[in-house]
């Protein structure tokens, strides 16, 4: 109860509201549904998230994509195109979206931007977000450039919930500073299950994903799957291999820290 | 047909002081004067004084010694130039369209339009008894070119015509090189060459003029090329007046208005009849004048200038507001009108498209383009499918919103990444057996130790388009101990005759 009372304290200190937000509401979404655990198909309403993953792997993208899948599982007939950003560092990192490899219903649908530079891939984030044809944005920036302030950030969530396009910034190696995303994960690779009828094979995408800041959820630790319609989810350490300390405990840490 | 007013600085001095040629103060000696940096000069000399010796362009100090009785007056130039405009606006009675000559001289196109006057003969004498009602001494010449028309009206036989079917060199041989419209430097050199008449440039051959003046570049420096225009074997552009109508609008009261509460009311009614005229035309004022004419027929003007052009009725009663305040009535206003002596562009506005994507949101097109327009056009694309089986051949980008190309069916791929590097880069490998799988590499400095692999899968180069010596590849999707999964492949085979020891590559990083 005491950690709710502080967060939303702190919430009255964080800058002004969006017009149309109106302080009282949200604080009341927040201390009403703040013990609220996230789980996969639970719709959040969060239309900005980020998820902090390693530059050296394809695991932020793909959570994001099965999260946006997960979120706009409503309606599959959408058949709006959807919008993916990096910017030059991402993209020399971790490489170019493969249409192949991309989900059967979205790899039609993927309009990619290459921006030069962060001002330059943040323009096309908010572009995209105002554009209403747009099913959603996922955007992939490296490190903590200096343009990706609180400001910028907060400019994308303004963005997003005013014409209710959703989206996921994925930060590759990137330190959780500031910024104001509804939904923070930190998100690694994992050890997938072994296929059954090869167990020498990889097997479906599994990621060990924290999250560790959101407005109306618990922090929480869970281990991903990719089930190919739905996100499959079962609490950290259940099962599956402790990673050592990629990930820390739900929990542990102060909500003011990070 | 070109009209030279011979006399137009006296004779607009005559028309603005109402005395007829050589009546009046014209009946003594007279001459305009310009300020010159050497002291005055005389700019033009009437008949009397002409009589008496003094020339144009002399000192006035010397004209005064040849006649002492002499009376100046400032020449204008500036006016006789206005004069001239307003005068080839009207002239173009007798054409579709007249040009400037300066400083005393017009042009006018007649082509086709003689007829209308009864034959150019007609049209000639028709120009000379319009332009002697009003006072100006003139003579005009009609031509196939504007350049023998010119040289006809000033140094040809009074109402010369020069018909299209005439030879011209030969009807122009015996006119002097003045005629040519040449720079005063250049009439002084041919005089010194001793090239006194057309008919003398004519005779001396192309090459040699040409040559003589090679690096002339300006008509009026290059005899050549004025002969070339005069005989119509090189056009010349000449560039026409066209009237600019100022938009006006004005109100006639019906009772003389007295109060301030009426004026203000009928200047909102005058901007809004602006606006539409302004609207009209597609242009906003930036100058804007208001005029108010009383009882005793005194006339109150006042002028508004604005920063952009606008046509807002209600900005403009807004500005004009705090002018009127020291409006003086007397005994009443009867009419009020408005002007707008300086207008520009000003293009319909739709002031509401922004807003309505302030709130609906951009549609997809306006969206690509504000995308394509700030990154360019090789920075927004999207991937469509190609009939290869090679990895990074499979897809080709084409530009966002173009349509689809038709296939029959994809290429169906086991298993392929999620992302694809732009180059696959080498990975140090350690392996028990060249032609199995390695157990460890190294790559981007961190070791990955392989747990599941599954392949290979076999991609051979494509035979069609390469040459024979490029390798086969043997992919790999691998997960190492943490979990991390990619797509590897080794580059060639031990032994198979296209290089060394064979390779190994990470080229995709899977989801």
């Amino acid at each position: 109860m005491s950690r709710i009372e502080a967060s939303s304290q702190i919430h009255v200190l964080s800058p002004p509201l969006a017009a149309g937000l109106r302080r009282g509401a949200v604080s009341r979404v927040l201390s009403g549904a703040k013990s609220a655990r996230w789980r996969p198909g639970l719709a959040t309403g969060c239309r900005h998230a980020e998820v902090f993953a390693p530059a050296g792997e394809a695991s932020g993208v793909a959570l994001a994509l099965a999260l946006a899948r997960d979120a706009l599982c409503t309606d599959a007939e959408d058949q709006r195109p959807w919008l993916w950003v990096q910017d030059k560092a991402a993209l020399r990192l971790s490489g170019r979206p493969y249409r192949p490899g991309l989900p059967p219903h979205l790899r039609h649908r993927l309009i990619h931007v290459a921006a030069a530079t962060p001002e330059d891939a943040l323009f096309a984030l908010e572009e995209g977000l105002r554009c209403r044809d747009l099913a959603f944005v996922i955007g992939e920036i490296a490190s903590n450039p200096r343009a990706l302030d609180f400001t910028a950030s907060r400019r994308l969530s303004l963005a997003a919930e005013k014409h209710g396009t959703a989206l996921w910034l994925v930060r590759l190696d990137a330190r959780s500073d500031l910024g104001s995303a509804r939904m923070r994960w930190r998100v690694a690779a994992a050890t997938s299950p072994p296929p059954r009828w090869n167990p020498q094979a990889p097997g479906r995408a599994t990621w060990s994903a924290e999250l560790f800041r959101a407005h109306t959820f618990q922090p929480g630790h869970w281990t991903l799957r990719d089930e190919d319609t739905a996100l499959a989810a079962e609490p950290a350490g259940s099962g599956t291999p402790d990673h050592g300390d990629l990930v820390r405990g739900p929990g542990a840490r102060s909500l003011a820290a990070g | 047909m070109a009209i030279w007013c011979a006399d137009l600085a006296l004779d607009r001095w005559r028309l603005a002081e109402g005395c007829a040629r050589g009546e009046g103060s014209d009946a003594a000696p007279l001459a305009l004067i310009a300020e010159t940096a050497h002291g005055p000069r005389i700019a033009a000399a009437n008949p009397a004084a002409m009589a008496e010796g003094v020339r144009a362009h002399a000192m006035l100090a010397d004209a005064r010694a040849l006649c002492p009785a002499l009376a100046v007056r400032p020449a204008d130039p500036a006016g006789d130039l206005a004069f001239l405009e307003t005068l080839a606006l009207w002239a173009q009675r007798w054409g579709p369209w007249s040009a400037l000559d300066p400083p005393d001289g017009l042009i006018v196109d007649t082509t086709g339009a003689a007829h209308l006057f009864g034959g150019e003969a007609m049209l000639l004498a028709d120009t000379r008894a319009q332009l002697r009602r009003r006072g100006l001494a003139a003579r005009a010449a009609i031509a196939p070119t504007a350049g023998a028309a010119w040289a006809l009206a000033h140094y040809g036989p009074e109402g010369a015509i020069l018909e299209a079917g005439d030879d011209l060199m030969d009807r122009l041989a015996a006119l002097p090189v003045a005629a040519l419209r040449l720079d005063d430097d250049v009439l002084l050199l041919l005089r010194r060459l001793g090239l006194k008449r057309l008919g003398d440039l004519a005779g001396i051959g192309r090459e040699a003029l040409a040559r003589r003046f090679r690096n002339r570049r300006s008509p009026g420096a290059n005899p050549l090329v004025r002969l070339d225009q005069l005989l119509g074997r090189v056009p010349e552009p000449l560039l026409p007046v066209v009237a600019a109508e100022q938009p006006m609008v004005q109100r006639r009261l019906m009772e003389p208005i007295r109060h301030r509460p009426l004026l203000d009311r009928v200047l909102a009614d005058l901007a809004e009849d602006m606006a539409r005229a302004l609207e009209g035309r597609g242009e906003g004022a930036r100058r804007l004048e208001m005029a108010a004419w009383k009882v005793d027929g005194d006339v109150v003007v006042r002028r508004l200038e604005m920063a952009a052009a606008t046509r807002d009725p209600a900005h403009v009663c807004r500005l004009f507001a705090a002018r009127l305040d020291d409006l003086d009535a007397g005994f009443g206003i009867e009419l009020v009108r408005l002007s707008a002596p300086w207008t520009e562009p000003l293009a319909l506005a739709q002031t509401e498209l922004d807003a309505a994507a302030e709130r609906h949101g951009t549609s997809l097109a306006a969206c690509m383009d504000r995308l394509t327009v700030r990154l360019g056009a090789e920075a927004v694309r999207r991937p469509v499918p190609r009939a290869s089986h090679l990895p990074e051949r499979a897809q080709r980008w084409a530009p966002p919103l173009e349509p689809l190309p038709g296939l029959q069916e994809d290429f169906a791929f086991h298993e392929r990444p999620l992302k694809l590097l732009d180059r696959p880069e080498p990975i140090a490998v350690i392996y028990e057996a060249p032609d199995g799988l390695p157990r460890l590499f190294r790559w981007r400095g961190g070791v990955h130790e392989i747990a599941r692999a599954e392949g290979p899968e076999r991609i051979a180069p494509e035979w069609w388009r390469e040459r024979s010596t490029v390798r086969l590849r043997d992919y790999y999707r691998i997960e190492d101990s943490t979990g991390r999964r990619y797509w590897i492949y080794r580059h060639g085979l031990a032994g198979d005759g296209r290089g060394g020891a064979p390779e190994w590559f990470l080229q995709g990083l899977c989801a």
